[in-house]
């Protein structure tokens, strides 16, 4: 057990994120599909975990949930081997999908249970993406209990920010990490909705205002996009919608991730010439 | 925009200025919480001990709390004495009502 906690650049095994926020709605699964999808397109071999156990979605923002037959909970249970309940991507190499139970519920998650799928996983893939249920119960513990990083998905907006402190002082005292004294959960913060105009006139939070009270190290802004509902009514992660501003965040912050310095963008509102307005074009 | 900006009567604070200064207030008071350590209701339970030693006050009489504020800790202790207080045998071993120290309050 022990073995599989060494720094990652060190570790032969893979890599356990978290993704989560308390607040539900904020955009953890859209997270989950696209930072996954874009880690794998970097080449690292990468599984996102559905935790949400009976109220799965992920299979249904990445476009798999007609070829879902066997599940987490049947892994955990041993009703099915890892390499029948994994979802190979169509689109994406080295991209899988690990559905969950839709008929039971958050106690299926056992710690050892999971313990023991996240150590397999461990050894096969290079990173393993945990999409958490909202709230601070069963599932969402067990999602992060064994994380080694954590990204925090934030709206700015006040209620949002607020379960993100919340989550994040679960996870300085509830995560594996913590319990054993072991070096803390790397914890990064993603701001996600993030509407410039709105910034600009004063009516939303700034990101500066929300890193300000959140105090923890930012990995992206994902700007408001139309994209994102376009991509989740097709099954299709949002980053590989290349024309949109969302999967260019995504993908700046999947590149800063892996220690690449990439410059934040969509901060400001874009400044659109006379033309485009009578036009009325969007984005 | 910004030439109109310039003939609009100043502005007040704006909303997210608000949200923000009330999520400050709001989490400080909650992390503070957060940290709490778990020796509080066994440090009141002695605290009550040796008080009533020495005097006769009710079990609810006694509150402990840890305030953090920045760079210290604080300790607060309230004691809350009886009106009619027995004799005590060392002078104001106990404190005042409020013993408190937080500047706070």
């Amino acid at each position: 057990m022990t073995a599989g906690w060494q720094p990652i650049q060190e570790a032969l095994l893979g890599n356990v994120i978290v993704m989560t926020s308390g607040k539900g709605g904020v955009g953890k699964t859209t997270s989950s599909a696209a930072f996954g999808t874009g880690l794998a397109l970097k080449g690292h071999k990468t599984c996102i975990i559905d935790f949400d156990v009976g109220l799965r979605n992920l299979d249904l923002i990445m476009g798999c949930e007609r070829r879902v037959v066997f599940d987490f909970i049947n892994v955990i249970n041993g009703e099915a081997r890892l390499n029948q309940a994994l979802i190979k991507d169509k689109r994406v190499e080295n991209l899988f999908i690990l559905p969950t139970s839709q008929t039971r519920d958050k106690d299926a998650l056992t710690r050892s249970g999971v313990e023991r799928v996240l150590e397999a996983l461990r050894k096969e893939f290079d990173y393993i993406i945990c999409d958490s249920p909202a709230g601070i119960e069963k599932g969402a513990l067990m999602a992060l209990y064994f994380a080694d990083d954590a990204i925090i998905v934030t709206n700015p907006e006040v209620s949002s920010v607020r379960d993100s402190d919340r989550i994040l002082g679960v996870l300085q005292a509830k995560s594996y990490r913590a319990e054993h004294g072991l070096e803390p959960v790397r914890e990064r913060l993603l701001i996600t909705r993030y509407d410039p105009r709105r910034v600009e006139r004063g009516e939303m939070l700034k990101v500066d205002d929300v890193l300000e009270i959140l105090a923890i190290p930012l990995l992206g802004v994902v700007p408001e996009s139309p994209a994102v509902l376009r991509a989740s009514n097709v099954g299709m992660p949002v980053v590989l919608d290349e024309s949109s501003n969302a999967a260019l965040a995504y993908t700046d912050a999947v590149a800063r991730f892996l220690g690449d310095s990439v410059e934040h963008r969509f901060l400001c509102p874009e400044r659109r010439g006379l033309f485009d307005r009578l036009l009325r074009r969007t984005a | 925009m910004s030439i109109l900006e310039f003939f609009r009567a100043p502005r007040r604070p704006t909303l997210a200025a608000t949200a923000k200064e009330r999520l400050q207030i709001l989490l400080a008071h909650e992390r503070a919480d957060r940290h709490a350590p778990d020796f509080l209701p066994q440090l009141q339970k002695e605290l009550l001990e040796v008080i009533k030693r020495y005097l006769a006050i009710d079990d609810d009489k006694v509150a402990v709390r840890l305030q953090r504020e920045s760079g210290c800790s604080l300790l607060e202790v309230n004691v809350e004495l009886p009106l009619t207080t027995p004799p005590a045998r060392q002078p104001a071993s106990a404190g005042s009502p409020s013993g408190a120290l937080s500047p706070s309050m």
